[in-house]
């Protein structure tokens, strides 16, 4: 269900990453591991479509994917249900127990700044669930989760790749999903001095 | 597409500043003509024209460096990005919410202060006219300019040097379909060709400005 041959990827000018391979079926999740700087932001942020891939293919299309990164996308002069509200017009889909599934029943009046920071992730998360995406580009998504609540993402997760959809996640920790798969990004580290051709950039190319 | 206008409107008023910032600018501005150049209301009345677009056109620069930054610094810029709403929709959704608050205010406000600066009664229509057509050309100019400076933390100056020389068209028509007014000649050329202008960037600058948030966003 989803394909990925021989991808290069580039962050800023230079190739971090080449020629990773891997395939998914439906109810497939994917760990990404590798030491800080390996490039699991980059791989995710490729697949995502927000980074040019130089070389290489994917087998699916921008409308099946969401991505979170790092920061959650909440603003923080809007309430949680605004917030919500906002993602759900932005999808054009409203499911019914997005508060409820991430907890946030209680908090739904206020203001997003006065979250704490993992109130704050539980509600960039939600937007995943708002999307209705079939595949989910997670970005160290349990960062500031207590425990408690990594179990409980971790059951949404399941729930997820269950109803069959599919999970590419960059993490640390270890997450309880009997069917999760590991890839070891370091595996696949572009050459250190490897030059990087300059046609691969169109869009910058003789702007240095 | 919708959804992102609603909510940036309603971001404008509630964070305050970005909302009631450029129309005191323009207040502000337009009052200390008189404490510069003096109270002689002919000369008033003659640069009146000129100094409303110039005060408009730089009380809409205040609010640019807004329309991305602050959706960039909390990753709602990516998220967009990778939501179902093409880059040129969300270009031209912002800078038409960024008209509603900054360019549709200012437009409204000219006419008291047009007064306060003496200009002549047939110069108000043709002032609201073409402060209407025109702030829509720099709302969509500068939100251009926003979209390439997204990546640069304090990019407000250089957004500003790269913005103002862009707005030059937009002030000599805009400021003549004024003075023409007020000075007995037709304005309906100068208005019409300003219409052009603004039709131009609501036709080129989604695109543009789509392609340079894609760079920034990589």
């Amino acid at each position: 269900m989803m394909t990925v041959t021989d991808l290069d990827c580039l962050r800023g000018q230079r190739r971090v990453l080449s020629g990773v391979s891997f395939s998914l079926d439906a109810g497939d999740c994917l760990i990404l591991r590798g030491p800080n700087g390996a490039g699991k932001t980059t791989l995710l942020r490729t697949l995502a479509g927000l980074s040019p891939a130089p070389r290489g293919t994917m087998s699916t299309a921008p409308e099946d994917l969401v991505y979170t990164g790092h920061l959650d996308a909440v603003k923080p002069q809007l309430t949680v249900s605004e917030n919500l509200t906002f993602w759900q017009g932005i999808y054009q889909n409203a499911p019914q127990d997005t508060l409820t599934r991430f907890d946030l029943d209680d908090l739904s009046e206020r203001p997003a700044a006065t979250l704490s920071a993992g109130q704050k992730r539980r509600l960039g998360l939600a937007r995943l669930h708002v999307s209705g995406r079939k595949i989910w580009l997670l970005d160290e998504p349990t960062t500031a989760l207590d425990t408690a609540h990594v179990a409980r993402f971790t059951e949404i997760l399941q729930t997820h790749c269950d109803s069959g959809g599919i999970a590419i996640i960059s993490t640390h920790l270890d997450i309880a999903l009997p069917q999760a798969r590991s890839l070891n990004v370091a595996d696949f580290a572009a050459l250190r001095d490897a030059q990087t051709e300059s046609e691969a950039d169109p869009f910058l190319q003789g702007s240095y | 597409m919708l959804a992102l206008f609603k909510r940036d409107i309603l971001l404008a008023v509630r964070s305050g500043g970005g909302f009631g910032l450029a129309l005191a600018f323009f207040l502000i501005l337009v009052m200390f003509v008189p404490f510069g150049v003096g109270p002689d209301r002919a000369v008033l009345a003659r640069i009146a024209p000129g100094i409303l677009w110039i005060g408009a056109l730089l009380a809409c620069l205040l609010s640019l460096d807004r329309v991305f930054q602050l959706d960039a610094e909390d990753g709602t810029l990516e998220a967009l990005a990778t939501s179902p709403i093409p880059l040129t929709g969300l270009v031209s959704a912002k800078a038409a919410a960024h008209w509603i608050t900054t360019g549709l205010p200012l437009t409204l406000a000219s006419a008291p202060l047009g007064y306060l600066l003496g200009l002549p009664v047939e110069g108000y229509i043709w002032l609201i006219a073409s402060l209407g057509v025109g702030t829509v050309s720099l709302s969509f100019i500068g939100t251009f300019g926003a979209a390439i400076t997204v990546g640069i933390k304090r990019g407000g100056l250089l957004l500003s040097l790269l913005v103002l020389p862009l707005y030059i068209p937009t002030l000599i028509l805009g400021a003549q379909v004024v003075t023409r007014a007020v000075t007995g000649q037709s304005p309906v050329a100068s208005l019409a060709l300003l219409s052009g202008l603004t039709l131009l960037t609501l036709a080129l600058i989604p695109a543009a400005a789509a392609m340079a948030l894609r760079a920034n966003l990589r």
